[in-house]
């Protein structure tokens, strides 16, 4: 028999208890109120900018000039970027009259790992969707914009549509219907990477981002 | 090694050693004011008693619900997971789980193994199984960094290295990392640890990490940090293994929010984690990072034991906040490493039997 089998024959052999399922979204239904975009991007940005984020908002129209301006404000002067999303195909076209150079994420990271690890300052990436009642941007990292882009450079500024902003966790994925398919890494990030475990002291930047810069992307700024 | 046979026969010592700590006016300070700042975050996160009563109780029923179907789930997230081609191990023992994680290791001729915080692979002394066959695993938890330089084991599940002041933080980088001036500003020291780090996650060959629910309808693995070390430990290297009890799992992926919310309201106060991290897959064709290989080894070790019984498989239910340490008098008195387990307080008493036996952990009972 494997480990597996004498696990598995353990847990069989023991009495089975059945239970009724939880009704979770009862439990939502009764505790957590709808609201309105405005309401729930106010609520966005106080509970991220507790966290320590930094939050600008924007237009569709003015995003680029306020990314070179946090950009320029944080001598910033190299930004990663996802050549083949929309926004990254911008940000390429429009930062560099400023001369901010921007580098594509465009092979694998065993390219040019120890280039992603030293010499990229900062990244741009859009959100999927964000949470208000955590101050919270969902991320699901794909070919185009991959992985280490919201992890490893030590400043990461994210575009988000205040329109896709969800109530709770359990409504975002209820109302996108999460459960029928999953990406490779589906990521929640409420701010910029911290810890208290040094006499519970909080200190940000300890391995991911030093500083997390959202740009709320609704109808006027 | 003195802390192996001190976790082996944790029962022995154990007065001796909580007398030491409620003789030292330091280690009780420091105990008491972590425990009072944790107390006072959480309650600051549950300002609604309704709230935090009926969220508990529907915590409790999905734990429950889960646990009374526990075989027929481990084998449809075994299917879902080999499905999203993570490739699923099954270990009764410590001696199994190390045999696995060191064979997957050894097929990549590894040599260094980059750790996210996982209190499951401190149950199974996973680095001294490293050390034996010349692997280096290194802690990456910033709170385990500084516990593996001092030598030490965590004294708390959620902060692993509590018991010290920055002082002897301080001390310990300044004696044991090379090139360290002393400092014992916080943040100049987490970014001392941070450049050192970095480097060991752009060249590791392995990325360990723990589980804090893994998902059987979907085949997807979470992990609830701060850092970003779990993200870095489990997207950086080339492999990932991540480990787990057999009891961390739910069946939907609607269970998860009430119990991720639940867990870091309770354990730090936080309304929610830096980062939640949902793995459901390797790196897929055309993809650019991520590790190639994924694997996970869903560890007994006694468990199977405690849900033999209706009264003890409710230990099962924990989802590990570590809250029951921060309200435990006896705890708070004595710290983590009195016990002489890998879980300490609380929680520690009445798992641990399962997990050693009743012999050696005959002083839990009035600890």
């Amino acid at each position: 028999m494997s480990a597996r089998d004498r696990i598995l024959a353990k847990l069989h052999a023991a009495p089975v208890l059945p239970k009724a399922a939880p009704d979770i979204a009862a439990w939502y239904q009764t505790h957590r109120g709808t609201e309105s975009i405005v309401e729930k991007t106010d609520r966005f940005r106080s509970c991220i900018e507790f966290a320590h984020a930094e939050v600008h908002a924007v237009s569709p129209g003015s995003w680029l000039d306020k990314l070179a301006e946090v950009l320029a404000a944080k001598q910033i002067g190299k930004l990663l970027v996802a050549p083949r999303t929309a926004h990254g195909a911008s940000a390429i076209a429009g930062l560099a009259q400023g001369g901010i150079e921007c580098r594509g994420y465009d092979s694998p990271i065993e390219d040019w790992k120890d280039e992603m690890f030293h010499a990229i300052p900062a990244s741009l990436t859009s959100a999927r969707c964000a949470i208000a009642e955590t101050g919270t941007l969902v991320l699901w990292p794909d070919e185009h914009e991959p992985r280490l882009m919201s992890l490893v450079p030590p400043v990461h500024i994210v575009l988000l549509d205040v329109a896709t902003i969800h109530n709770t966790f359990y409504e975002a994925m209820q109302s996108e219907g999460w459960a029928n398919g999953l990406p490779t890494n589906a990521l929640l990030i409420s701010g910029p990477s911290k810890t208290a475990d040094i006499q519970v002291t909080l200190a940000y930047g300890a391995h991911g981002p030093k500083e997390l810069v959202v740009l709320l992307v609704g109808e006027e700024a | 090694m003195s802390e192996h046979a001190m976790n082996f026969m944790p029962a022995e010592g154990f007065r001796a050693r909580a007398k030491d700590v409620v003789e030292n006016p330091f280690l009780r300070q420091s105990f008491r004011g972590a425990m009072d700042f944790l107390i006072n975050k959480r309650i600051t996160q549950f300002p609604d008693a309704e709230e935090l009563e009926t969220l508990r109780t529907l915590g409790e029923q999905i734990r429950q619900y889960n646990l009374g179907k526990l075989p027929a789930l481990l084998v449809q997230l075994e299917e879902n997971l080999t499905r999203n081609g993570i490739q699923v191990h099954w270990a009764e023992t410590p001696d199994e789980a190390n045999a696995i994680i060191l064979g997957i290791c050894q097929a990549h001729s590894a040599k260094l193994m980059v750790k996210g915080k996982s209190m499951v692979s401190e149950e199974i002394e996973l680095n001294h199984a490293c050390a034996a066959v010349g692997i280096e695993a290194m802690e990456s938890d910033m709170g385990e960094y500084i516990v593996q330089l001092a030598g030490e084991k965590p004294s708390h599940i959620i902060m692993p290295a509590i018991h010290k002041t920055k002082e002897e933080i301080a001390r310990l980088f300044n004696e044991k990392v090379p090139g360290v001036d002393y400092t014992d500003n916080v943040d100049e020291l987490i970014q001392i640890g941070r450049k050192i780090l970095r480097e060991k996650f752009l060249v590791a060959d392995i990325g360990l990490s723990g589980v804090n629910f893994a998902v059987a309808e979907t085949g997807t693995l979470c992990l609830v940090e701060n850092e970003g070390n779990g993200r870095l430990s489990t997207t950086s290297p080339p492999v990932h293994i991540a480990i787990t009890g057999i009891e961390k799992i739910v069946e939907k992926l609607d269970h998860v929010p009430p119990l991720l919310s639940l867990l870091t309201r309770s354990a730090t106060g936080q309304n929610i984690s830096t980062y939640f991290n949902m793995i459901s897959g390797p790196r897929k064709a055309g993809e650019k990072d991520g590790p190639g290989e994924v694997h996970l080894v869903l560890l007994d070790n006694g468990r199977s034991q405690a849900y033999a019984d209706e009264q003890l498989r409710k230990t099962l239910q924990c989802i590990r906040c570590g809250a029951c340490m921060n309200h435990c008098p006896v705890y708070t008195r004595i710290g983590g490493h009195a016990y002489g387990t890998t879980y300490p307080g609380p929680i520690g008493k009445i798992i641990s039997p399962h997990m050693l036996g009743l012999e050696a952990t005959s002083t839990m009972a009035t600890a």
